[in-house]
């Protein structure tokens, strides 16, 4: 019993064997072992701790009070934060990898935190849920109403979700902002990938969220010797 | 009737509290003329001793040792009664068997600070020169002062790296030089409720205090011991402005609101009709029994002096740059000495330097204060805290 007392509360609450979510162990998997990791909007630790049972070095960024004590009494290396203002305070290069977990569409200015993510890290994961999902789409066309899903259940007067957006239209950010889709994922509502070799559409329409895994683009090749044409 | 001497002192308690800075119920560590002390304002202090306490056990390969830095008026006795108060020790919240800075575990040190008064070389210390006590002739110190003797304690205990290096309030600020003088001497640390720099607000509530001091005629020009005398008033005064910035409107008004002190109705007097007048004088003149006057002008001056910003060509981040060390950081929501902004700007720094730092923010109405307090929340992170980087550090468990 006096052992007991000295477990710190994290381990003595929860159960040892965790069910993972199947967008943590997706984008666990993106990640190589022995790399150093920032998750921003890291919730409860629950990414950060499959990612640190992986060998994987991590830092968390939370909104949420609750989150960031729960996180720093699970022993997780996290500070309270926000991703549209704290990432400017991180240095370039800093991680391997920035994963932005279903937070995307909750931040002010979308762009501005994607070109944070691949400043600080060499490598940028996002996930988000995909607004041009079937499910959400007939929503609004037939009941002409904000959709809701069991995912995203608030209402639209008390979503933390400002910038919701479909994968077409993140792929068009990325091409827009010079970056390299290195791995793109469907996810369908039971969070299992959808075909590989599926169009574009068929993703856009059937899956309930996108993954990617994201790196700078090599800056537009300089024009070769070759190119050049004298005035 | 009505009380004219806003707070009554114990003249009493000046031989005890005499004779506990030059001969502390505590161990002892001895520095001759051949190890001096060097200090910031350019003095070599020798010869000098710390006074300090210790709980648990050391492990063999000496990896297990907490070093608790102490807040301004607090001192070595952290977890057994107070030797000149009798009261129980001063962090028992967070030290003892069983706690977070568990003593089956850890290898607890806790020194009292260059320029205190429990024992430790400072002004109420008897200068071996003049065999009189020093007043005004100690020189004025610093908190990288206090961390240097520290240093030297630890060099002294043979311990090479401290496991981790904790405290709250000018402990935070010492446990912050610690990490940025000696970073690979530091595995983990835990800066509570504190700053990189002292704020002028602080300041500005340091020179009340200090004023308030030297405006009692008992003060003497600091040469009170002299004249068998003791300012507790203007020491009880400086107190008493303090203890209102350790709380909070919120705590003051759960604990006492406008309620009054065993009266029904106002006397139309200056006595303690309110609780919160009655509590704060309390607060005063038991301050006064324990602590010398000198020092606290002395610790203050410290804390107003600090700023590792400043020791690093204006910014911060340099000052952590590649640090090792695992932080915890952790401020109050009511804290309003330390704001929670104060400890974003030490996280801020981490993160720029690359830092493994953990920072939460607990919500409480306690003010200040809330670290030395029974909060579930901080308990919980510190446990949590303290327990992974045992892991990391290869700790085991207790053996119990």
């Amino acid at each position: 019993m006096a052992v007991q007392e000295s477990l710190p509360l994290g381990t003595s609450e929860r159960p040892m064997l965790r069910v993972h979510r199947a967008d943590h162990l997706l984008v666990a998997d993106m990640v190589e072992t022995g790399s150093k990791v920032l998750d921003v909007g890291c919730g409860e630790g629950d990414l950060m701790q499959l990612l640190e049972s992986r060998g994987v070095d991590c830092r968390g960024i939370e909104l949420s009070r609750e989150g960031v004590n729960r996180c720093v009494s699970r022993g997780l290396a996290v500070v309270q934060g926000d991703a549209d203002t704290d990432l400017d305070n991180y240095t370039d290069d800093a991680f391997d990898y920035v994963i932005l977990s279903q937070t995307l569409q909750a931040t002010r200015q979308p762009k501005v935190v994607l070109e944070n993510l691949l400043r600080i890290g060499r490598r940028a994961i996002v996930s988000f849920p995909n607004f041009g999902y079937i499910n959400m789409r007939l929503q609004l066309l037939i009941n002409g109403q904000m959709p809701r899903t069991e995912n995203l259940p608030a209402t639209w007067y008390d979503t933390p979700n400002i910038h919701f957006c479909t994968i077409k239209d993140f792929v068009v950010l990325c091409d827009e902002i010079n970056v390299k889709m290195e791995r793109a994922v469907a996810l369908d509502r039971y969070g299992r990938p959808l075909r590989l070799n599926a169009p574009w559409w068929f993703w856009n329409m059937f899956g309930e969220q996108g993954v990617f895994l994201l790196s700078r683009a090599q800056k537009k090749p300089a024009a070769s010797p070759g190119d050049y044409i004298a005035p | 009737m009505m009380n004219i001497h806003p707070v009554k002192g114990p003249i009493a308690a000046n031989g005890e509290r005499a004779h506990e800075a030059d001969h502390p119920t505590s161990l002892v560590a001895q520095f001759g003329a051949d190890q001096p002390l060097r200090l910031e304002c350019g003095v070599d202090l020798a010869p000098f001793q710390i006074a300090y306490q210790t709980y648990g056990t050391l492990n063999a390969d000496k990896s297990n040792a907490i070093l608790v830095c102490h807040a301004l008026t607090m001192d070595q006795h952290i977890a057994n009664p107070h030797p000149l108060t009798g009261k129980p020790g001063g962090w028992l919240t967070l030290v003892g068997p069983g706690k977070p800075i568990d003593t089956d575990r850890y290898f607890v040190v806790c020194s009292n600070v260059i320029g205190s008064c429990m024992g430790s070389t400072g002004p109420a210390s008897t200068n071996p020169a003049t065999g009189k006590v020093w007043g005004l002739d100690f020189p004025v110190i610093t908190i990288p002062d206090m961390v240097r003797a520290q240093a030297m304690l630890i060099d002294r205990l043979g311990i090479d790296k401290l496991f981790c290096v904790v405290g709250g309030s000018m402990g935070g600020m010492q446990v912050l030089q610690w990490s940025v003088a000696y970073p690979e001497r530091v595995f983990s640390a835990m800066p509570i409720a504190c700053a990189t720099r002292h704020s002028a607000q602080n300041i500005a509530f340091h020179e009340l205090g200090r004023q308030a001091v030297m405006a009692d005629p008992d003060w003497a020009h600091g040469r009170y011991v002299e004249t068998g005398a003791h300012p507790h008033r203007g020491l009880a005064v400086a107190r008493m402005a303090a203890h209102i910035t350790y709380l909070s409107d919120a705590a003051l008004h759960r604990k006492f609101g406008r309620r009054m002190q065993d009266r029904e109705l106002p006397t139309f007097s200056f006595d303690a009709d309110f609780q919160v007048e009655s509590y704060l004088r309390y607060q005063g003149s038991s301050f006064v029994e324990r602590f010398d006057a000198n020092s606290y002008l002395y610790l203050t001056r410290a804390m107003d002096y600090f700023d590792i910003a400043a020791d690093h060509g204006g910014v911060l981040a340099a000052a952590f740059r590649g640090t090792q060390t695992r932080f915890c950081v952790v401020s109050f929501t009511s804290d309003w000495l330390f704001p929670t902004p104060e400890s974003r700007a030490i996280v801020h720094a981490l993160n720029a330097g690359g830092a493994r730092v953990s920072f939460a923010e607990v919500e409480t109405d306690k003010g200040h204060d809330a670290f030395l307090l029974d909060e579930p929340e901080f308990i919980d992170i510190a446990r949590a805290f303290l327990h992974s980087a045992a892991t990391a550090r290869g700790l085991g468990r207790a053996e119990r």
